[in-house]
């Protein structure tokens, strides 16, 4: 009997499970397929910071959720739709945000007195009327991956974990993925393992092969391909997206990269990524720390490199001396802080835009740097890039703040054809700049304020710098009481004068007469356009913008902040850009602010527009 | 766009010093004036690094390389006000960081010779992870360490060389800390090269600064340095005519270890090292000094003779033994890719993956 297919316009689906269980792969997989069928997505990867917490226990539990859809979206949804729980501590975490009426599949094998027993289940939650309200589709996912590797060569354990790609074929199956890539995946991940890769193709087929058998599983569901603006994609990932800028301000540049970094979550896969691409000239170095992981990249700069560091917040902290140092000698520098919850080491794999004030304010002295922010994860290529023409154009050590959702979350993107990437001059130094040829470091071009920056190896140019005020053109040590007055605010003026030279805010506003603008920045972009979204689609007036330049900011900002009665800025930390705003220009903006280490879901951020657009 | 400044141009030929493998050289009739800044030199009258900046510029010509291919980098001290008064390239940069930047610049500009300026303070507190980091790596940096047991630019607290029980600003009853010692840290840091010398024997200074730049890979030096202000005459019994040759252990690669006239280095227990009065072990017993001995155990039992302090002080190269740099092989490893797979493509690259058309 030919099964029925319904059509759906998107669907959410989370994958949790034990850490072990290869949740975050079974939900990349199941991404690609989605991705190379044509939705559009959002992902959310949701993971603990412990490698292997205790097997089966609440702190253990690793969630992927996957927003898929036939027409633009732009988060991994609030809540899912479909919840594949592969063990009893996966239901107990995830069950709280899974609306009734949703599909919960449960892998029953797990479902032991001991596994209950483990997450404080004093029954059964598949009996005992815990899961009324839910579509409940009962699997055994283990005994069946077992029966269904019963003629292969390997252990029962290997049997066993292969049932995670049992369930990803049974999901391929009733959302009618394609599976071709998946196929060849395994192919290449176990090439040198004929007997697990026979035995993960074998999983994956009976997965899907039961779902096209069973009587439990009665429809299967069609979300067919988004209306996307032509051209060709990939699914990208916010770190990975980041790397590729990286190399990309290096090739439009001219400048060969120079990676020192330490390893930290959630950045270190953009020095994963990076360490692959020789071929491209990157050179990256692991430091012993993290200073000295921007203390090369600043040694590389000073050498004619592009130097980046890459970091979070605990190493941000640590770099900004040297930061510091870069303001002073006025070099090239880009350091890329992935925030995560804080203070302290705070929780590592969780997401938080609190790292801000610190961009800003965050070294000794008045020391400003341009701070850019990238607003989704295929956008962290354009942030990047854009961060690496102001520094190689003002000479200034550049911060872009990245976040823990944007570095693991993805979305598909569109490739951009290199030919249209901007073109970044270096406009090295050659020839001397002063009387009698001489070189004068710190003469500034007129119109940038940026000083010349010349290499070692250019000979007539030989110079000296470091972290003592210098004198405003010679660079030489000067302790005059007006040349410091001088120096420290025409490094002020150089970063102010940026906003010249970067876009001016965009106003989203259909309607033209809105009285409430939602202001964000960063990583909450999806939620705050989903949440938009819902407004609008109920009818409410609101005007959207959303902040990619926090220093400088936009030069119309002033202008945009007053033409509103009121102005909301959520944010995921405790009013930093609120703070920034009403310091700036004496607007009363409305925070919302929440720090659950989670991106906000649509439907609270609509809920608090409406509550604004309500207010008399 | 513009060039990428990293090419390495014309390089040694065989026969210049090795550790200045891919700098340009030049025939340039250098002086010592040409390494003059116009800076005016602003250390105490009396300081120790007014000789070693002297040695320093006259020692530069013997290179044989463009000025413009040599940077200094410090960190901060007195010490490290070093390059501003060289006309070479110069950072001086922060508070223990300079082998860390110095670091970046020698992996990514091979045609550079990279000098790191220090002190006692700066490279063995502050920066004493960047230290030993930097020699385990090999890179291609010559890292000289000015030690005068004191901090200087903070007016007079003990430092980490200072000696157990030493009266400063900080320690008012005597210091608590017990001293490293410099080579015996910087052996254990797997360091292929490490010299000893003194800031006032400029012949001697000449001679180890021209085997450090001819080591490929870290090199590191620790010069007494005087600080007249706070803590004169630190070195005095190895500076005086009448006990310095008696104190001062001259080590020559291939020579017997001798200390004066009557006294020489014999093999001690436990792999130690002794002194012993020649004439009555005999001379035939006497060590031949090998500073390209593998196992470091060697050169770090000539590190721990310095006791009781300044009674046997070993001076020169103790170990100068080479391998791979980490400079070259993350060139090598550079290289290797391209002539393998060809230069990057970037439109290659960002449509790696699994892609799709939407039409």
């Amino acid at each position: 009997m030919a099964k029925q297919i319904e059509q759906l316009d998107r669907v959410i689906i989370r994958f949790a499970g034990d850490s072990g269980d290869g949740m975050q792969l079974t939900g990349d997989r199941f991404t690609q397929e989605t991705a190379s069928f044509g939705n559009d997505l959002s992902t959310l990867p949701n993971f603990p910071a412990e490698i292997r917490a205790p097997a089966g226990t609440l702190p253990g539990v690793s969630s992927f959720q996957l927003h898929f859809a036939d027409h633009d979206i732009v988060t991994p949804g609030d809540a899912p739709d479909v919840l594949v729980a592969m063990n009893p501590a996966a239901l107990k975490a995830n069950l709280g945000d899974v609306p009734k009426g949703a599909t919960i599949i449960v892998n029953t094998d797990e479902f032991t007195k001991r596994s209950l027993a483990k997450v404080g289940y004093v029954s059964d939650p598949l009996t005992d009327g815990t899961l009324d309200g839910f579509k409940v589709s009962a699997v055994g996912l283990t005994s069946m991956t077992v029966a269904a590797l019963a003629d292969s060569d390997i252990s029962k354990k290997d049997a066993q974990r292969a049932k995670n790609m049992f369930a990803l074929g049974l999901l391929s199956w009733m959302y009618n993925r394609p599976t071709e890539g998946t196929t060849s995946f395994l192919k290449s991940k176990f090439a040198s393992k004929p007997d697990i890769l026979d035995a993960n193709l074998k999983a994956f087929r009976a997965g899907w092969n039961f779902g096209e058998t069973t009587e439990d599983f009665a429809v299967s569901y069609e979300i067919k391909p988004a209306r996307l603006p032509s051209g060709t994609y990939r699914n990208i990932t916010g770190n990975l997206a980041t790397a590729y800028g990286l190399i990309a301000g290096s090739k439009r540049s001219g400048l060969p990269l120079f990676l020192g970094s330490y390893p930290i979550t959630p950045a270190s896969d953009i020095l994963h990524e990076l360490s692959k691409h020789k071929r491209f000239g990157v050179r990256t170095f692991q430091a012993e720390d993290e200073i000295a992981g921007v203390g090369a990249a600043l040694g590389a700069s000073f050498g004619g490199s592009l130097g980046v560091t890459t970091t979070s917040g605990p190493g941000m902290v640590l770099k900004q001396e040297t930061v510091g140092l870069a303001v002073m000698t006025e070099l090239p520098l880009l350091i890329v802080d992935v925030q995560r919850a804080g203070p302290s080491t705070g929780m590592p794999t969780k997401t938080e835009q609190t790292d801000l004030l610190m961009a800003m304010y965050g070294r000794n002295g008045e020391s400003p740097v341009p701070v850019v922010a990238p607003s989704s994860p295929a956008d962290c290529f354009d942030a990047t890039i854009e961060a690496t023409r102001l520094a190689v154009k003002y000479r200034t050590p550049v911060v872009v703040l990245s976040d823990g959702y944007l570095a693991n979350g993805s979305e598909p993107w569109r490739l951009p054809d290199v030919a249209d990437l901007p073109v970044i001059e270096p406009d090295l130094a050659t020839e001397p700049n002063g009387p009698d040829g001489a070189y004068l470091p710190y003469l500034r071009d007129e119109d940038t304020l940026a000083r010349p920056w010349a290499v070692p190896g250019t000979a007539g140019l030989e110079h000296r710098i470091g972290g003592i005020e210098k004198h405003a053109q010679s660079g030489d040590i000067s302790y005059t009481p007006g040349n410091h007055d001088l120096m420290v605010r025409t490094r002020q003026a150089k970063i102010d004068a940026i906003a010249r030279d970067i876009p001016e805010l965009e106003v989203s506003d259909p309607t033209g007469d809105a009285e409430v603008l939602v202001l964000g920045w960063g990583g909450t972009y999806g939620s705050i356009t989903a949440g938009v979204r819902r407004v609008r689609r109920a009818g409410g007036r609101v005007a959207q913008a959303h902040l990619r330049h926090l220093n400088p900011f936009p030069a119309n900002l002033g202008r945009v902040l007053a033409r509103y009665e009121r102005v909301v800025v959520p944010e995921i930390n405790l009013g930093q850009l609120a703070l920034l705003l009403r310091g700036r220009f004496l607007v009363d903006v409305i925070g919302y602010n929440k720090v659950r280490g989670l991106p906000f879901k649509a439907e609270e951020l609509a809920g608090v527009l409406q509550e604004v657009i309500d207010r008399d | 766009m513009t060039e990428n400044p990293n090419g390495t141009g014309h390089v040694h030929d065989e026969g210049g010093l090795a550790g200045l493998r891919l700098v340009p050289k030049t025939d340039a009739p250098y002086k010592m004036k040409d390494f003059k800044s116009d800076q005016e030199v602003r250390w105490c009258p009396g300081c120790g690094d007014y000789a070693i900046l002297a040695a320093f510029q006259s020692f530069l010509p013997q290179l044989g390389v463009p000025r413009e291919n040599i940077v200094m980098v410090s960190g901060i001290g007195c010490s490290s006000r070093f390059p501003y008064y060289l006309s070479t390239y110069g950072v001086h940069s922060i508070h223990g960081r300079a082998p860390a930047i110095a670091t970046g610049l020698a992996t990514s500009r091979p045609d550079l010779s990279v000098w790191v300026i220090t002190g006692d303070g700066d490279g063995l507190s502050i920066g004493g992870n960047h230290l030993i980091h930097a020699l385990r790596r090999n890179v291609n940096i010559n890292i000289l360490l000015f030690n005068n047991r004191i901090y200087g630019l903070t007016k007079g607290q003990y430092s980490p060389t200072s000696e157990a029980g030493k009266i400063t600003k900080s320690s008012p009853v005597g210091s608590l800390d017990h001293p490293f010692n410099p080579l015996s840290l910087a052996l254990g840091a797997e360091a292929g090269f490490v010299a000893r010398t003194v800031d006032s024997d400029r012949k001697h200074l000449t001679s180890v600064l021209r085997a450090a730049a001819d080591h490929p890979g870290a090199s590191f030096v620790e010069i007494y340095q005087n600080c007249p202000i706070f803590n004169d005459d630190a070195f005095e019994p190895l500076k005086d005519a009448s006990s310095r040759d008696l104190r001062l252990l001259r080590m020559e690669h291939g020579e017997p270890l001798r200390l004066g006239p009557d006294r020489g280095v014999v093999a001690g227990d436990f792999g130690g090292l002794e002194v012993v009065d020649v004439a009555r072990v005999g001379e035939e017993r006497l060590i031949r000094h090998d500073a390209h001995r593998e196992d470091p155990g060697y050169a770090f039992a000539l590190s721990r003779l310095d006791r009781p302090a300044f009674e046997h002080v070993p001076i020169g190269v103790l170990r100068d033994v080479r391998r791979p740099t980490y400079d070259d092989l993350l060139n090598e490893q550079i290289e290797d890719a391209r002539s393998e797979r060809g230069d990057g493509d970037l439109a290659a690259l960002l449509a790696g993956g699994d892609t799709w058309t939407v039409d």
